[in-house]
């Protein structure tokens, strides 16, 4: 059997509207590696943003199980979710990512000092690992000053800088050039890979779906295919363009 | 919780010093309010003081009114045969007269006359005040004068000189030279420097009505009592009461509250701090809350990160204070400066305990403004702010 870094088991969110009970996500259930970087796309509506809210301990599901390491989420009251968001998982968002009044490397060590992990040696991570994503000489720039795939940047190295189980990323390329977008996404995939983290990216960019494992497509809040390998998601998704 | 506090202050810290400018333009409105506040207060103090400092200082625990004058020196008569009377009353250890009238007086060097208190005191009894410079009045009807340090200020008199006296009796200016014996301290009463003559010297000099130029029975305004034992006002005033007619009695407190204008002063200038103080917290309170309202993305990303609500919360009030004392003493180092350029006619006075007391009502007023702005930034849900609420 199979340890993943993260399952879900039948997870569902209803909401109550004026129009009566919305099924945002209905009985999905995945698995993901360590190691493994998967992709989670689908068209607007379709679900994916409340199913990544939910894996990021942000909202609590109605009901389905959610494990991560081994974990269930879905019983957790605030202060435990809090605790864990800020230990087991690294976040990039689709924009307003980085704490504006820190530098580069004051925004990736912040996970260090939340964690109560902020040593030499962590600070010396911190900077390498800026410096391997190209920003050696932008360590103490403020995000105002740097372009918008630097600071997806260094919002990835503020994901990955405290070891993280699980690594989400929210249409990390929405703001991005075509060639930016591909660099981010590249060098995201290849250090969820080194690092043996679980990674999630939702995105509408199809395109970017060539540096994943795995592609979960999602429709009206369930589960609808898997594309797994790199042929098939190449030759299905990538080139064919289609959710 | 030393964990909480260290992140909480670096984020604190690091937003105020990268901000620095806006921040400093919020610690300079708190400083103009601090400046406002304390002036308001000093010149509080230095009215009241202004007003209520001969009495104040008064070696004395009671004073003695004509019945029915509602406790107003000016309203209040009394002969010299009510002065024997509570002389004699068990547990009075000394009464003076005390005469309150109004002067001009006319400086050597033919300056503007300067409004002056003229007080009439029996030399050697309670009321005479204590000099700091030369010697105290001789005998009842000597030719002589104290003047306080205002008089003494304002007039550029000395012990020796001789001092001139102007005053209407009946139809017509009289003029008096006194020779000044002595200098005491501050000692204005109701605003006015202050002049001491002996009580028979006064009754002599002072102002006087047609009808009263002839007039042979002095009379002074209010009794000054030195107890035994000032810790038996309460049983001295109830014996004086039953043993002197037509007299009423006050403590020395309750004289100061009865002095005209006194109390509707102060409240008016405590009101007026009340006001700048409240004006103080709106103003605090609106630039953080438009301050959290500008950041709601960003502490939507500290939050879902993994920041707890107290380290949000706590960094939110670190921030206000650092800023609010900043601004409070940036404005007090303003106020002591701007203080040292007034002339000391200028009734102001920056006494400890209020200025202490202001102090703390301001730095108090950052974390009172800003508690909407901390419950708002508490109460912001990471998914909403990120836009992930669908």
């Amino acid at each position: 059997m199979t340890a993943y870094a993260l399952e879900t088991k039948s997870v569902i969110k209803t909401y109550n509207s004026d129009s009566g009970v919305i099924q945002a996500v209905d009985d999905v259930s995945l698995q993901v590696a360590a190691g493994e970087f998967v992709a989670l796309v689908g068209p607007s509506g379709s679900g994916k943003t409340t199913m990544l809210s939910i894996l990021a301990a942000l909202l609590q599901p109605s009901s389905g199980q959610i494990l991560l390491d081994g974990q269930d989420l879905s019983g957790m009251d605030d202060r435990e979710r809090v605790s864990l968001r800020r230990e087991k998982i690294g976040f990039t968002f689709q924009a307003n990512n980085l704490v504006p009044y820190l530098s580069a490397v004051e925004n990736v060590e912040l996970m260090l000092r939340l964690n109560g992990r902020l040593d030499k040696a962590g600070k010396l991570r911190a900077r390498e690992l800026l410096a391997r994503l190209g920003l050696g000489e932008r360590l103490n720039n403020l995000p105002g000053q740097m372009s918008g795939g630097q600071q997806q940047r260094v919002a990835i190295a503020r994901a990955l800088i405290h070891n993280p189980s699980l690594v989400l990323a929210d249409e990390p390329t929405a703001s991005l050039d075509t060639e930016r977008a591909y660099q981010v996404v590249e060098t995201f995939a290849g250090l969820i890979h080194e690092q043996g983290r679980a990674g999630i990216m939702v995105t509408h960019d199809l395109r970017m779906c060539e540096y994943v494992d795995r592609v979960l497509q999602m429709q009206d809040g369930r589960l609808v295919r898997i594309y797994t390998g790199h042929d098939e998601i190449m030759k299905e998704l990538v080139q064919g363009g289609r959710h | 919780m030393r964990q909480m506090l260290s992140i909480s202050s670096y984020l604190a810290v690091k937003e105020v010093w990268r901000n620095r400018g806006r921040f400093l333009l919020v610690s300079l409105v708190i400083a103009l309010i601090t400046l406002l506040v304390l002036f308001i207060a000093a010149l509080g103090e230095g009215l009241g003081n202004g007003n209520r400092e001969y009495i104040s200082k008064l070696d004395a625990e009671l004073i003695v009114y004509q019945a029915k004058s509602d406790t107003v020196i000016a309203a209040s008569r009394l002969g010299r045969n009510r002065l024997a009377a509570v002389r004699r009353v068990e547990g009075v250890a000394d009464a003076g007269m005390l005469g309150t009238s109004s002067a001009s007086l006319l400086p050597p060097n033919d300056a503007e006359p300067i409004k002056v208190a003229l007080l009439g005191v029996e030399p050697g009894h309670t009321g005479e005040p204590p000099v700091v410079q030369g010697a105290r009045l001789s005998t009842d009807l000597a030719q002589e004068a104290i003047i306080d340090a205002n008089t003494a200020y304002r007039s550029k008199l000395q012990v020796g000189d001789t001092l001139t006296l102007r005053v209407t009796q009946g139809t017509r200016d009289e003029f008096y030279d006194l020779r000044i014996v002595g200098i005491t301290g501050g000692q204005q009463f109701q605003l006015q420097p202050s002049i001491f003559v002996p009580f028979y010297t006064w009754d002599r000099i002072r102002p006087k009505s047609e009808a009263e130029i002839n007039g042979s029975t002095p009379v002074a305004n209010v009794l000054l009592v030195k107890l035994k034992d000032p810790t038996q006002a309460e049983a001295v005033s109830a014996r004086l009461a039953a043993q002197v007619d037509n007299i009423e009695i006050a403590t020395i407190r309750q004289a100061i509250e009865a002095l005209p204008g006194y109390s509707a002063q102060l409240s008016t200038l405590n009101t007026q701090g009340g006001f700048t103080l409240f004006i103080g917290i709106l103003v605090i309170g609106g630039f953080f809350q438009i301050q959290i309202l500008q950041k709601v993305a960003q502490i939507g990303v500290l939050k879902a990160i993994g920041t707890a609500n107290p380290v949000v919360a706590a960094a939110a009030i670190i921030q206000i204070v650092v800023v609010t004392v900043i601004g409070v003493a940036i404005g007090g180092l303003l106020s002591f400066l701007l203080s040292l350029t007034f002339p000391p006619t200028v009734p102001i006075i920056f006494n400890g305990a209020t200025s202490a007391l202001a102090i703390v009502a301001l730095l108090l007023i950052g974390p009172l403004g800003g508690l909407v702005s901390i419950r708002y930034a508490v109460r912001i849900e990471p998914l909403k702010a990120l836009g992930l609420s669908s």
